[in-house]
């Protein structure tokens, strides 16, 4: 079979049930993950956070201030 | 040290470029290449300037690297108000053909200055107003500094001086007839430079941030560089014809060169004018609102449908061409699906002032927002419809596309712009507040208003334009000449020509309002750089 029928066949085929099973995959993990409503919650909230300088050091590892 | 290194490499580079600019054959490259050595020649001044002086160890890292967003700023207001003054003169060139003056023929008509405004508006604006507010947004959303030290001014300057050698070489002849990808084969080497040092940047401070999450606004951000650097190298893959002249020969050719093209110019919209503009969305709505986005889990399932599908759109430019059907068959489908995700999108940014709806009536700024994000659910519903092969038929080579474009571009792209750049100035500059909220109402009605002119007639005309070129008589002979659709259109001519003018007297307030922000406004105490409390 030459190149383009090869790839189109595999494109037409596996690649799409691939990228499709990623995105319903990706989409079940945001919604039904345990938890993620939570994470979310305080990952929207990142705008609000270090907005004049960067974190120190010293908060660097610590996920959130009081 | 390094600056000996520098000092090398500018000083060659000046020297080449002006042999290469001192054996040119045409005028556009001798003149590119003769601001390509001045360049590096100031800047090699600049550098020597610099060397053997004494370096003082600053620790940076505590503060965020903002000069290089306030210079994009100031380009941002100052390109828009360029590329909106030549679009205003072309729009009144096709509505008074005279205006294409004798004396300027060649330099300053339609055909050259076409480009010139397309390349302003998109690039020059756009662009700075993308690479400014993405360096703002991913050191606040990372909690740390621009990684790569001075490699920000780097892009900055470089991004500058791809826009002075792509527009005047438009002017000057110099163009490999790519809509939206003009620039000719030097200036596309210079511009990916450019964009891989943006890159660089951008995913060196995600990797340095102190915020474990990568914020969705990053994730937009990020797929507009890398979507760009990838269809900027493909559709540009072009053989020079001498490396001392502008003409260059494609590599692909026929049809697959148009499908190519329209891969990148869809995407262009998708990745520069949707996915960037989104990330802007995501960061200075909330911020406006004063509260978080209204569904994070939304705009995450809104960001990969949105990549996933826009890349195949580029098809539905090309229907009834040579293109084989099942491949403006898919491209048709894809846009349609398109519209989900967009209004998703769309959705998540207006309910974001869900229980701040009050805010509408005291703060112009949140306004121009809100109405960019209407204008963008509005242009990706028109869009999906343009795309349908039988509405295409109709729409297709008429203004309606032009309004179309123009009804995203200054209406979602231009407004959410604005309304950044109104956020950003009191924060850059420590102010307490804008100079003025009632020239931003100003700016705000004559820009809705300019818009909705341009817009309407735009429809009128398309519409019109596209009957009158299938209208056939009984014995299925076509009844309109082409000549008779350009004088049925001079009219809407006029009010597109007068709206674009309402859109730039908007603009040129905001500048005065943002410069008089700078000047006259009350600074802040100390530099707190926010009204929102931070913790």
């Amino acid at each position: 079979m030459e190149t383009y029928s090869l790839l189109r066949q595999f494109a037409d085929s596996w690649m799409l049930l691939s990228l499709f099973t990623f995105f319903v995959v990706m989409a079940a993990w945001v919604f039904f993950r345990p938890g993620s409503s939570k994470t979310y919650e305080d990952v929207a909230n990142i705008p609000f956070r270090h907005e004049d300088k960067p974190a120190s050091i010293k908060t660097a590892a610590g996920k959130k201030e009081a | 040290m390094s600056n000996y290194i520098k000092l090398v490499v500018l000083g060659v580079v000046t020297l080449f470029a002006l042999i290469a600019a001192s054996f040119g054959r045409d005028l556009a490259y001798q003149v590119n290449l003769t601001t390509f050595a001045l360049a590096a020649f100031v800047t090699f001044i600049y550098t020597l300037r610099q060397t053997d002086e004494p370096v003082y160890n600053v620790d940076l890292s505590g503060e965020y690297l903002d000069g290089v967003v306030k210079a994009g700023v100031i380009a941002t207001a100052l390109w828009g108000v360029v590329g909106f003054l030549v679009g205003v003169t072309i729009a009144f060139q096709l509505a008074f053909p005279a205006l294409n003056f004798e004396w300027a023929e060649g330099y300053a008509n339609f055909g050259r200055l076409r480009p010139l405004h397309t390349s302003a508006v998109i690039f020059a604006f756009g662009g700075n107003a993308l690479i400014a507010t993405s360096f703002y947004v991913v050191q606040r959303t990372s909690a740390a500094r621009l990684w790569g030290g001075n490699l920000a001014w780097f892009v900055f300057w470089g991004f500058q001086l791809f826009i002075v050698l792509a527009a005047t070489g438009y002017l000057l002849g110099a163009t490999q007839s790519k809509e939206y990808a003009e620039p000719e084969w030097y200036v596309d080497l210079w511009l990916t430079v450019v964009w891989l040092a943006y890159l660089a940047v951008f995913v060196g401070t995600l990797v340095k941030r102190k915020e474990p999450h990568i914020y969705v606004a990053n994730w937009f951000y990020l797929s507009f560089i890398i979507t760009v650097a990838m269809l900027h190298v493909v559709n540009n893959l072009s053989i020079p014809v001498s490396i001392y002249g502008s003409k260059s020969v494609q590599v692909f050719s026929g049809v697959q060169d148009a499908m190519v093209q329209w891969w990148y110019g869809h995407n262009a919209v998708g990745f520069f004018l949707t996915a960037g503009f989104l990330g802007m969305m995501y960061y200075f709505v909330p911020k406006q609102a004063g509260q978080p986005v209204y569904s994070y889990k939304l705009s995450i399932i809104h960001f990969w449908a949105l990549i996933f599908l826009y890349i195949w759109a580029g098809p539905h430019h090309l229907h009834y061409t040579a293109l084989p059907d099942w491949a403006s068959t898919l491209g048709m489908v894809f846009s349609i699906v398109l519209w989900m995700p967009s209004w998703g999108g769309m959705i998540n940014g207006l309910m974001t002032l869900s229980g701040a709806w009050d805010k509408l009536r005291t703060d112009p700024v949140i306004r121009m927002m809100v109405i960019s994000i209407g204008f963008y659910g509005m242009s990706t519903f028109e869009g999906p419809m343009m795309s349908i092969r039988a509405v295409n038929s109709l729409s297709h080579y008429t203004d309606w596309t032009i309004g179309h474009v123009h009804s995203g571009a200054l209406g979602w792209n231009g407004m959410i712009t604005f309304g950044a750049l109104y956020f950003l100035v009191p924060k850059l500059w420590n102010r307490e507040r804008l100079y003025s909220l009632s020239l931003v109402s100003w700016h705000f009605w004559l820009a809705t208003i300019g818009i909705i002119l341009y817009a309407a007639s735009m429809w009128v005309t398309g519409i019109m334009e596209g009957l009158m070129w299938r209208e056939v008589d009984a014995n299925g002979f076509l009844v309109n000449s082409f000549a008779d659709t350009v004088a049925a259109k001079k009219p809407m001519n006029i009010v597109r020509g007068l709206g674009g003018v309402m859109f730039l007297t908007g603009a040129i307030i905001m500048c005065y309002n943002l410069w008089m922000t700078v000047r006259k406004a009350p600074a802040t105490e100390a530099s707190t750089n926010s009204l929102v409390p931070a913790e």
